[in-house]
């Protein structure tokens, strides 16, 4: 038990004093080197600009979170729906499929011009790239796991003449969860990444600045300090979406944990 | 019951034969009647096609050829035999995610049982395997053996009239294995319930049957069936006596005869399988 503690500890406490130490090193050697702060600004300097612009800041974050989870929530949607079709018929997965590993390896910066083109709504199309990059992880996933099921139950769901949507519910969705949340923290992370790079291929400014942009025009007016903190934020933004789906996966599958507790106790 | 098997029918293969998809031809010209109370048990090497048989008799895969009849008809015909027939497999094959209670459960709920009645059924299905107790426990908390049990339950809780048995002690140590074969026996008694059990060891087939089907491999066909006399309750000393010693040597012997027998022409047969699988 003490040991699990210890353990639980190590996990937060190595990887804190890791950014202790590099924060540290960074300070010290822009401080003693004199670099000027449009070529490495210092991380003091990062932090004040982060309070300075926090108001621009804070907007351009609320944009481009909003777009990335709007993405992850359509990818979602569409990348269960799919797998569920998928794992219906064996003719429409082999004709469909190919085209859904299509979508993931064509760069997302050369599709992105034509989604904007056309859709008319800015928002909607930076969505709808975002999607594009995250749903295939989400399809692979979903649709290995419902097809990972055991031989045995199937065998034994069908000598109890369960119906195609009895096995489905009961047996297939349980057995692909724990894949399908394995799909869904790879997507979160790149529902960021899709809606920052259509943020910099639209380049959209103004009231719909998203982070991107703040990066964008930071880097042209040589305001490193700002560009620095944007990337910070984008940083942060990234852990925060993955730590949430590892929480949400936790919670789907640890009833199977608690469950257990409650017999023990 | 009469332990020499002089019921009525339950399922008869008529000259089944199955080749599968790819050429491997696993059972060849079986004929044999399973009767009402028998404890039959299927004995043989490995690749023999004991498994493909109680696939057939469970009505999971068809024959390529011969005909099955289940209580003298097809199987779809026999009014639901699905909740005739409880399966137990090599692995308890239980779901991670599910309660014992709902695990055992299963059968009931995809037949729509309602979930009071279903419940009350688990609870005894439970009690009979002794695991009354463990009904909230997840799977993954419970021993080799108390999952085995489980999975037994389940299989009795649609009080079947056919239980199919598929090496269900084969992973379990020996003490457990043999504290499981004698409440099966306990089970199969009280239950009136007719099993056919496959398994490669030839002291657990003796120790359990009525009858004892012998198999042979290359491919998989009925070499001798031998019925055991012994009365039951059986227990322990009966694993020791002459009689169990002279049955197993006689269900070893027909083995090794076969095996024998097959030798010089077995090479080729073996080689050509080898080639049509590729």
């Amino acid at each position: 038990m003490r040991r699990g503690t210890r353990t639980t500890l190590l996990r937060f406490a190595a990887p804190f004093a890791v950014a202790v130490v590099v924060i540290a090193a960074w300070q010290f050697l822009v401080s003693v080197n004199r670099v000027p702060p449009y070529i490495i600004p210092s991380p003091l300097l990062v932090a004040q600009t982060l309070y300075a612009d926090r108001v621009l800041l804070l907007n351009s974050l609320g944009v481009t979170l909003g777009i990335a989870l709007a993405a992850l929530a359509f990818a979602t949607l569409l990348g269960v729906a799919t797998a569920l079709i998928f794992v219906q018929s064996r003719w429409l997965e082999m004709s469909l499929f190919p085209y859904a590993i299509l979508l993931q390896v064509t760069p997302i910066v050369s599709i992105a011009p034509l989604i904007i083109i056309w859709v008319r709504d800015t928002r909607t199309a930076l969505v709808l790239c975002a999607v594009v990059v995250a749903i295939f992880p989400i399809i692979s996933n979903t649709t290995l796991g419902l097809r990972s099921v055991d031989r045995g139950l199937l065998d034994l769901f069908r000598l109890s003449r369960a119906s195609r949507w009895q096995t489905l519910w009961r047996l297939r969705v349980p057995s692909a969860l724990p894949y399908f949340f394995g799909g869904l923290r790879i997507a979160s992370g790149l529902a960021l990444i899709g809606a920052v790079v259509a943020e910099f291929v639209a380049g959209t400014g103004g009231q719909g600045a998203g982070l991107a942009y703040q990066i964008l025009l930071a880097g042209i007016q040589l305001n490193i300090p700002r560009l620095f903190a944007a990337l910070v934020l984008i940083a942060l933004a990234g852990i925060a979406l993955f730590a949430a789906t590892v929480g949400l996966s936790r919670i789907a599958l640890s009833r199977w944990h608690e469950s257990a507790l409650d017999a023990e106790s | 019951m009469s332990p020499t098997g002089e019921g009525d029918a339950i399922v008869t293969l008529s000259d089944v034969a199955k080749t599968y998809d790819n050429g491997t031809q696993a059972l060849e010209r079986i004929d044999l009647a399973i009767r009402d109370g028998e404890f039959v048990t299927l004995v043989g090497p490995s690749g023999c096609g004991k498994s493909t048989l109680l696939h057939l008799v469970a009505g999971l895969s068809r024959p390529s050829s011969g005909r099955i009849e289940w209580w003298g008809g097809p199987f779809d015909e026999t009014g639901g035999p699905g909740r005739r027939i409880g399966l137990v497999f090599q692995s308890p094959t239980l779901m991670p995610w599910a309660s014992v209670a709902a695990n055992v459960r299963l059968p009931l709920d995809l037949a729509h049982v309602a979930r009071p009645d279903a419940n009350a059924a688990a609870a005894q299905a439970l009690a009979r395997v002794g695991l009354a107790a463990a009904s909230a426990r997840l799977p993954r908390q419970l021993s080799g053996g108390m999952r085995m049990r489980a999975s037994i339950a389940r299989a009795l809780v649609t009080n079947p009239d056919l239980l199919l048995m598929d090496e269900p002690f084969g992973a379990l140590d020996e003490f457990t294995r043999q504290r499981l074969e004698s409440e099966l026996l306990e089970l199969w008694s009280a239950q009136r319930v007719t099993v056919v059990f496959v398994t490669h060891s030839i002291q657990e087939a003796v120790f359990l049957s009525t009858r004892v089907v012998v198999m042979g491999a290359h491919p998989g066909r009925i070499l001798d069936a031998m019925s055991v006399d012994e009365p039951y309750p059986r227990s322990d000393p009966f694993r020791l006596s002459p009689t169990f010693a002279a049955l197993a040597q006689q269900v070893s012997a027909c083995v090794a005869k076969a095996s024998a027998d097959a030798l010089p022409d077995s090479a080729p047969a073996r080689a050509d399988v080898t080639r049509r699988k590729r």
